[in-house]
């Protein structure tokens, strides 16, 4: 364990090679370059291989046969290159092979401003891929969650053999604070699950009943493992009936549900009595949360939460305090997403009487918490 | 599955119970796989290979459907990402043997960033490259590789663009085997996969193939025997051509041979040279 004054990216950095990092593939882009360049110094000298890919697609698709060798893999990005990876991540969806994937948001649609911040990838990183899956998707706040959730990631990857996302943002990202860094022994690293059966019997695609993962045979270790993009069977064989198609889709969606309690994540602040709810994400989160300070000091009942895990959400916590508060306001640097979720969620929940406000900042600065309380007034609406 | 008596030499790297398999009669693809796991029976024979360390990897297209046919470890991937599919795998596992085997649209079409930077960096991977002339799987669409003025179902009126000779290309790149064949070139076929499996850096295979099915049917030879009597009129092996001499032109000639043969650094030798010190 030591102390360290680091920044988001390298915190993240530092995660991954305590969570046991061996091949990191990535292409340059703002404002995830600087990670790529802290582990092109760090994981050599560790015995790790850091490799720059001639685009993104490149990138994704060469972790996707990392992993499926052996690697713990990792690659960072940011919304453009999340864009180009996301067939990528659909066939690490198919082929189970467990990745980790950040992804510093910043300010769009298209190029947009580089180098600001921005929200936009809360739909994209769950839903960009086509076709049905379940993927896990972590947004840290600080530093020491950069660091935290990037080793959870690595762990619900392995675990169940699916890409994971850290999804930052640009502030974040560079924003530099004390940190404490532990070691790979002060801290839970879950490895693969290898088979146990021998060669002439092992299927790549057959799962154990009770988490739904396939233990792995990595490639050349004599198993004859065969990877199939399209839809499969469990020896990997393609198949286009319903029979094995459907029971395939559903176990992908599945193994994320049954594992939903080892996966998900939250923080709350001053909800217990509160009446209006803030939800927030990421940078956005730490300027709500001087705003819900400021406000509780003016004696005001506020209160928020911090999803950590956005998909999948934390559903049951959230909605303990969602039957106790009058008001949500979801505060984000996008046109709305974060809110589809919480009105689905209270749509399924049957919680008609709690009134959501979506309060989309599309500015391409972090908003101070006076800019965001402005912002609420200007809409005319009570808190 | 056809069971029968009689065994073959490769069979033991075949899944059988996929025989027989998705290609039409007539298609070349099966000839240039069976060659390509001769020349691997044959190395392991010798010594000089573990099957165990091969990684087949194909894109899309009818010769991406070769992966799930070989007992190997095997990967089908995405359309055109085979290459970086095989290299990550590498990176991961230097002792790994990859062998992208792949169709024209997918290595030289949607993959050929790929195939360009793979090449540049002489990484440590065989490519052999299928070159049917047309997007056969899907029906006959055009390829970067179908013949100038050619019919097909994306260009109905004749294909307005020249094809890409994408062995000659590679030339300008320092690599360290390029070679090209046909499909009546059997043996040659295999010793060069045998040859080119023994050596490091980035080495190419394009083998001209036949589609009698598509390719055949745009050009007016449907008929199987006529199509390979075609080509092998068309390719012609010539030794040790210079870039002037080598023609992909289906018209005249497509030059089959072994166009470069170097043994520079590979990819991974130079990563060690290079090393961890601040220079």
């Amino acid at each position: 364990m030591r102390v360290e004054f680091l920044t988001s990216n390298e915190t993240c950095a530092e995660g991954a090679m305590a969570a046991g990092l061996n091949v990191y593939i990535g292409y340059p882009i703002t404002p995830s370059s600087d990670l790529f360049e802290y582990l092109a110094e760090k994981l050599p000298k560790r015995g790790g291989i850091v490799y720059q890919g001639e685009d993104e697609i490149a990138s994704i698709n060469a972790l996707v046969g990392a992993s499926l060798a052996g690697a713990k893999a990792m690659t960072a990005t940011s919304g453009p290159g999340l864009s180009l990876m996301q067939e990528g991540i659909g066939l690490a969806i198919m082929l189970e092979a467990p990745l980790v994937i950040v992804s510093d948001m910043r300010t769009g649609p298209s190029t947009g401003i580089a180098t600001q911040i921005g929200q936009g990838d809360i739909m994209q990183a769950r839903w960009g891929s086509h076709g049905p899956y379940n993927l896990v998707v972590y947004a840290p706040a600080s530093a020491q969650e950069a660091f935290d959730y990037t080793v959870k990631a690595f762990n619900t990857a392995v675990r169940l053999r699916v890409p994971v996302i850290v999804l930052m943002d640009a502030i974040l990202a560079h924003t530099r604070e004390k940190v404490v860094i532990k070691e790979p022994g002060e801290i839970e690293v879950v490895e693969f699950k290898k088979t146990k059966k021998h060669p002439g019997e092992y299927k790549p695609y057959e799962y154990d009943p009770d988490d739904l993962v396939p233990p792995i045979a990595f490639f050349g270790e004599g198993y004859k493992v065969l990877h199939e993009s399209l839809a499969h069977d469990e020896r990997g064989y393609y198949k286009t009936s319903p029979e094995v198609y459907r029971p395939l889709v559903e176990r992908f969606i599945e193994k994320v549900n049954r594992n939903r309690k080892y996966v998900v994540a939250s923080k709350d602040y001053y909800a217990d009595d509160a009446e209006t709810l803030f939800i927030a994400i990421g940078s956005v989160a730490r300027s709500t949360l001087a705003l819900v300070r400021d406000l509780r000091e003016s004696g005001l009942k506020v209160g928020l939460f911090r999803p950590i895990s956005i998909w999948p959400f934390d559903e049951d916590r959230f909605i303990k305090m969602a039957r106790r508060v009058k008001k949500i306001i979801v505060a984000e640097m996008n046109q709305g997403q974060l809110v589809w979720i919480i009105k689905k969620i209270l749509w399924d929940n049957k919680l008609f009487n709690v009134d959501v406000y979506s309060l989309p900042l599309l500015l391409p600065d972090l908003p101070s918490p006076d800019e965001i309380y402005d912002e609420i007034k200007s809409r005319g609406w009570k808190i | 599955m056809v069971k029968s008596k009689y065994s073959h030499p490769i069979d033991d790297l075949l899944r059988l119970d996929r025989v027989p398999y998705t290609w039409c009669p007539g298609c070349g693809i099966g000839i240039i796989l069976h060659h390509t796991l001769r020349a691997i029976k044959e190395l392991e024979s010798e010594g000089k290979i573990n099957r165990d360390k091969i990684l087949f990897v194909t894109g899309i297209g009818c010769t991406g459907r070769a992966a799930g046919l070989v007992k190997l470890d095997a990967a089908h991937v995405l359309h055109g990402r085979a290459i970086p599919f095989a290299v990550g795998a590498m990176l991961a596992n230097p002792s790994l043997i990859p062998i992208v085997f792949s169709g024209d649209g997918d290595i030289a079409g949607i993959g050929g960033n790929h195939l360009l930077h793979a090449a540049r960096r002489n990484m440590d991977i065989l490519v052999i490259m299928v070159n049917n002339f047309t997007y056969a799987l899907t029906g006959g669409q055009l390829a970067p590789t179908t013949p100038y003025k050619v019919y097909s179902t994306t260009t109905p009126y004749g294909n307005p663009e020249p094809p890409i000779d994408t062995a000659k290309a590679l030339m300008a790149l320092d690599v360290n085997y390029i070679a090209r064949w046909s499909v009546t070139h059997l043996t040659k076929i295999k010793d060069s996969v045998k040859y080119a499996l023994t050596k490091r850096g980035f080495r190419f295979i394009e083998v001209i193939s036949v589609c009698p099915e598509i390719f055949g049917r745009h050009i007016g030879i449907r008929d199987p025997y006529q199509l390979y009597v075609t080509l092998r009129k068309i390719a012609k092996t010539r030794i040790k051509p210079s870039f002037g001499d080598i023609k992909y032109d289906w018209n005249s000639e497509i030059t089959c041979g072994v166009f470069v043969d170097r043994d520079d650094p590979g990819y991974f030798d130079r990563l060690k040279e290079i090393g961890v010190t601040k220079k």
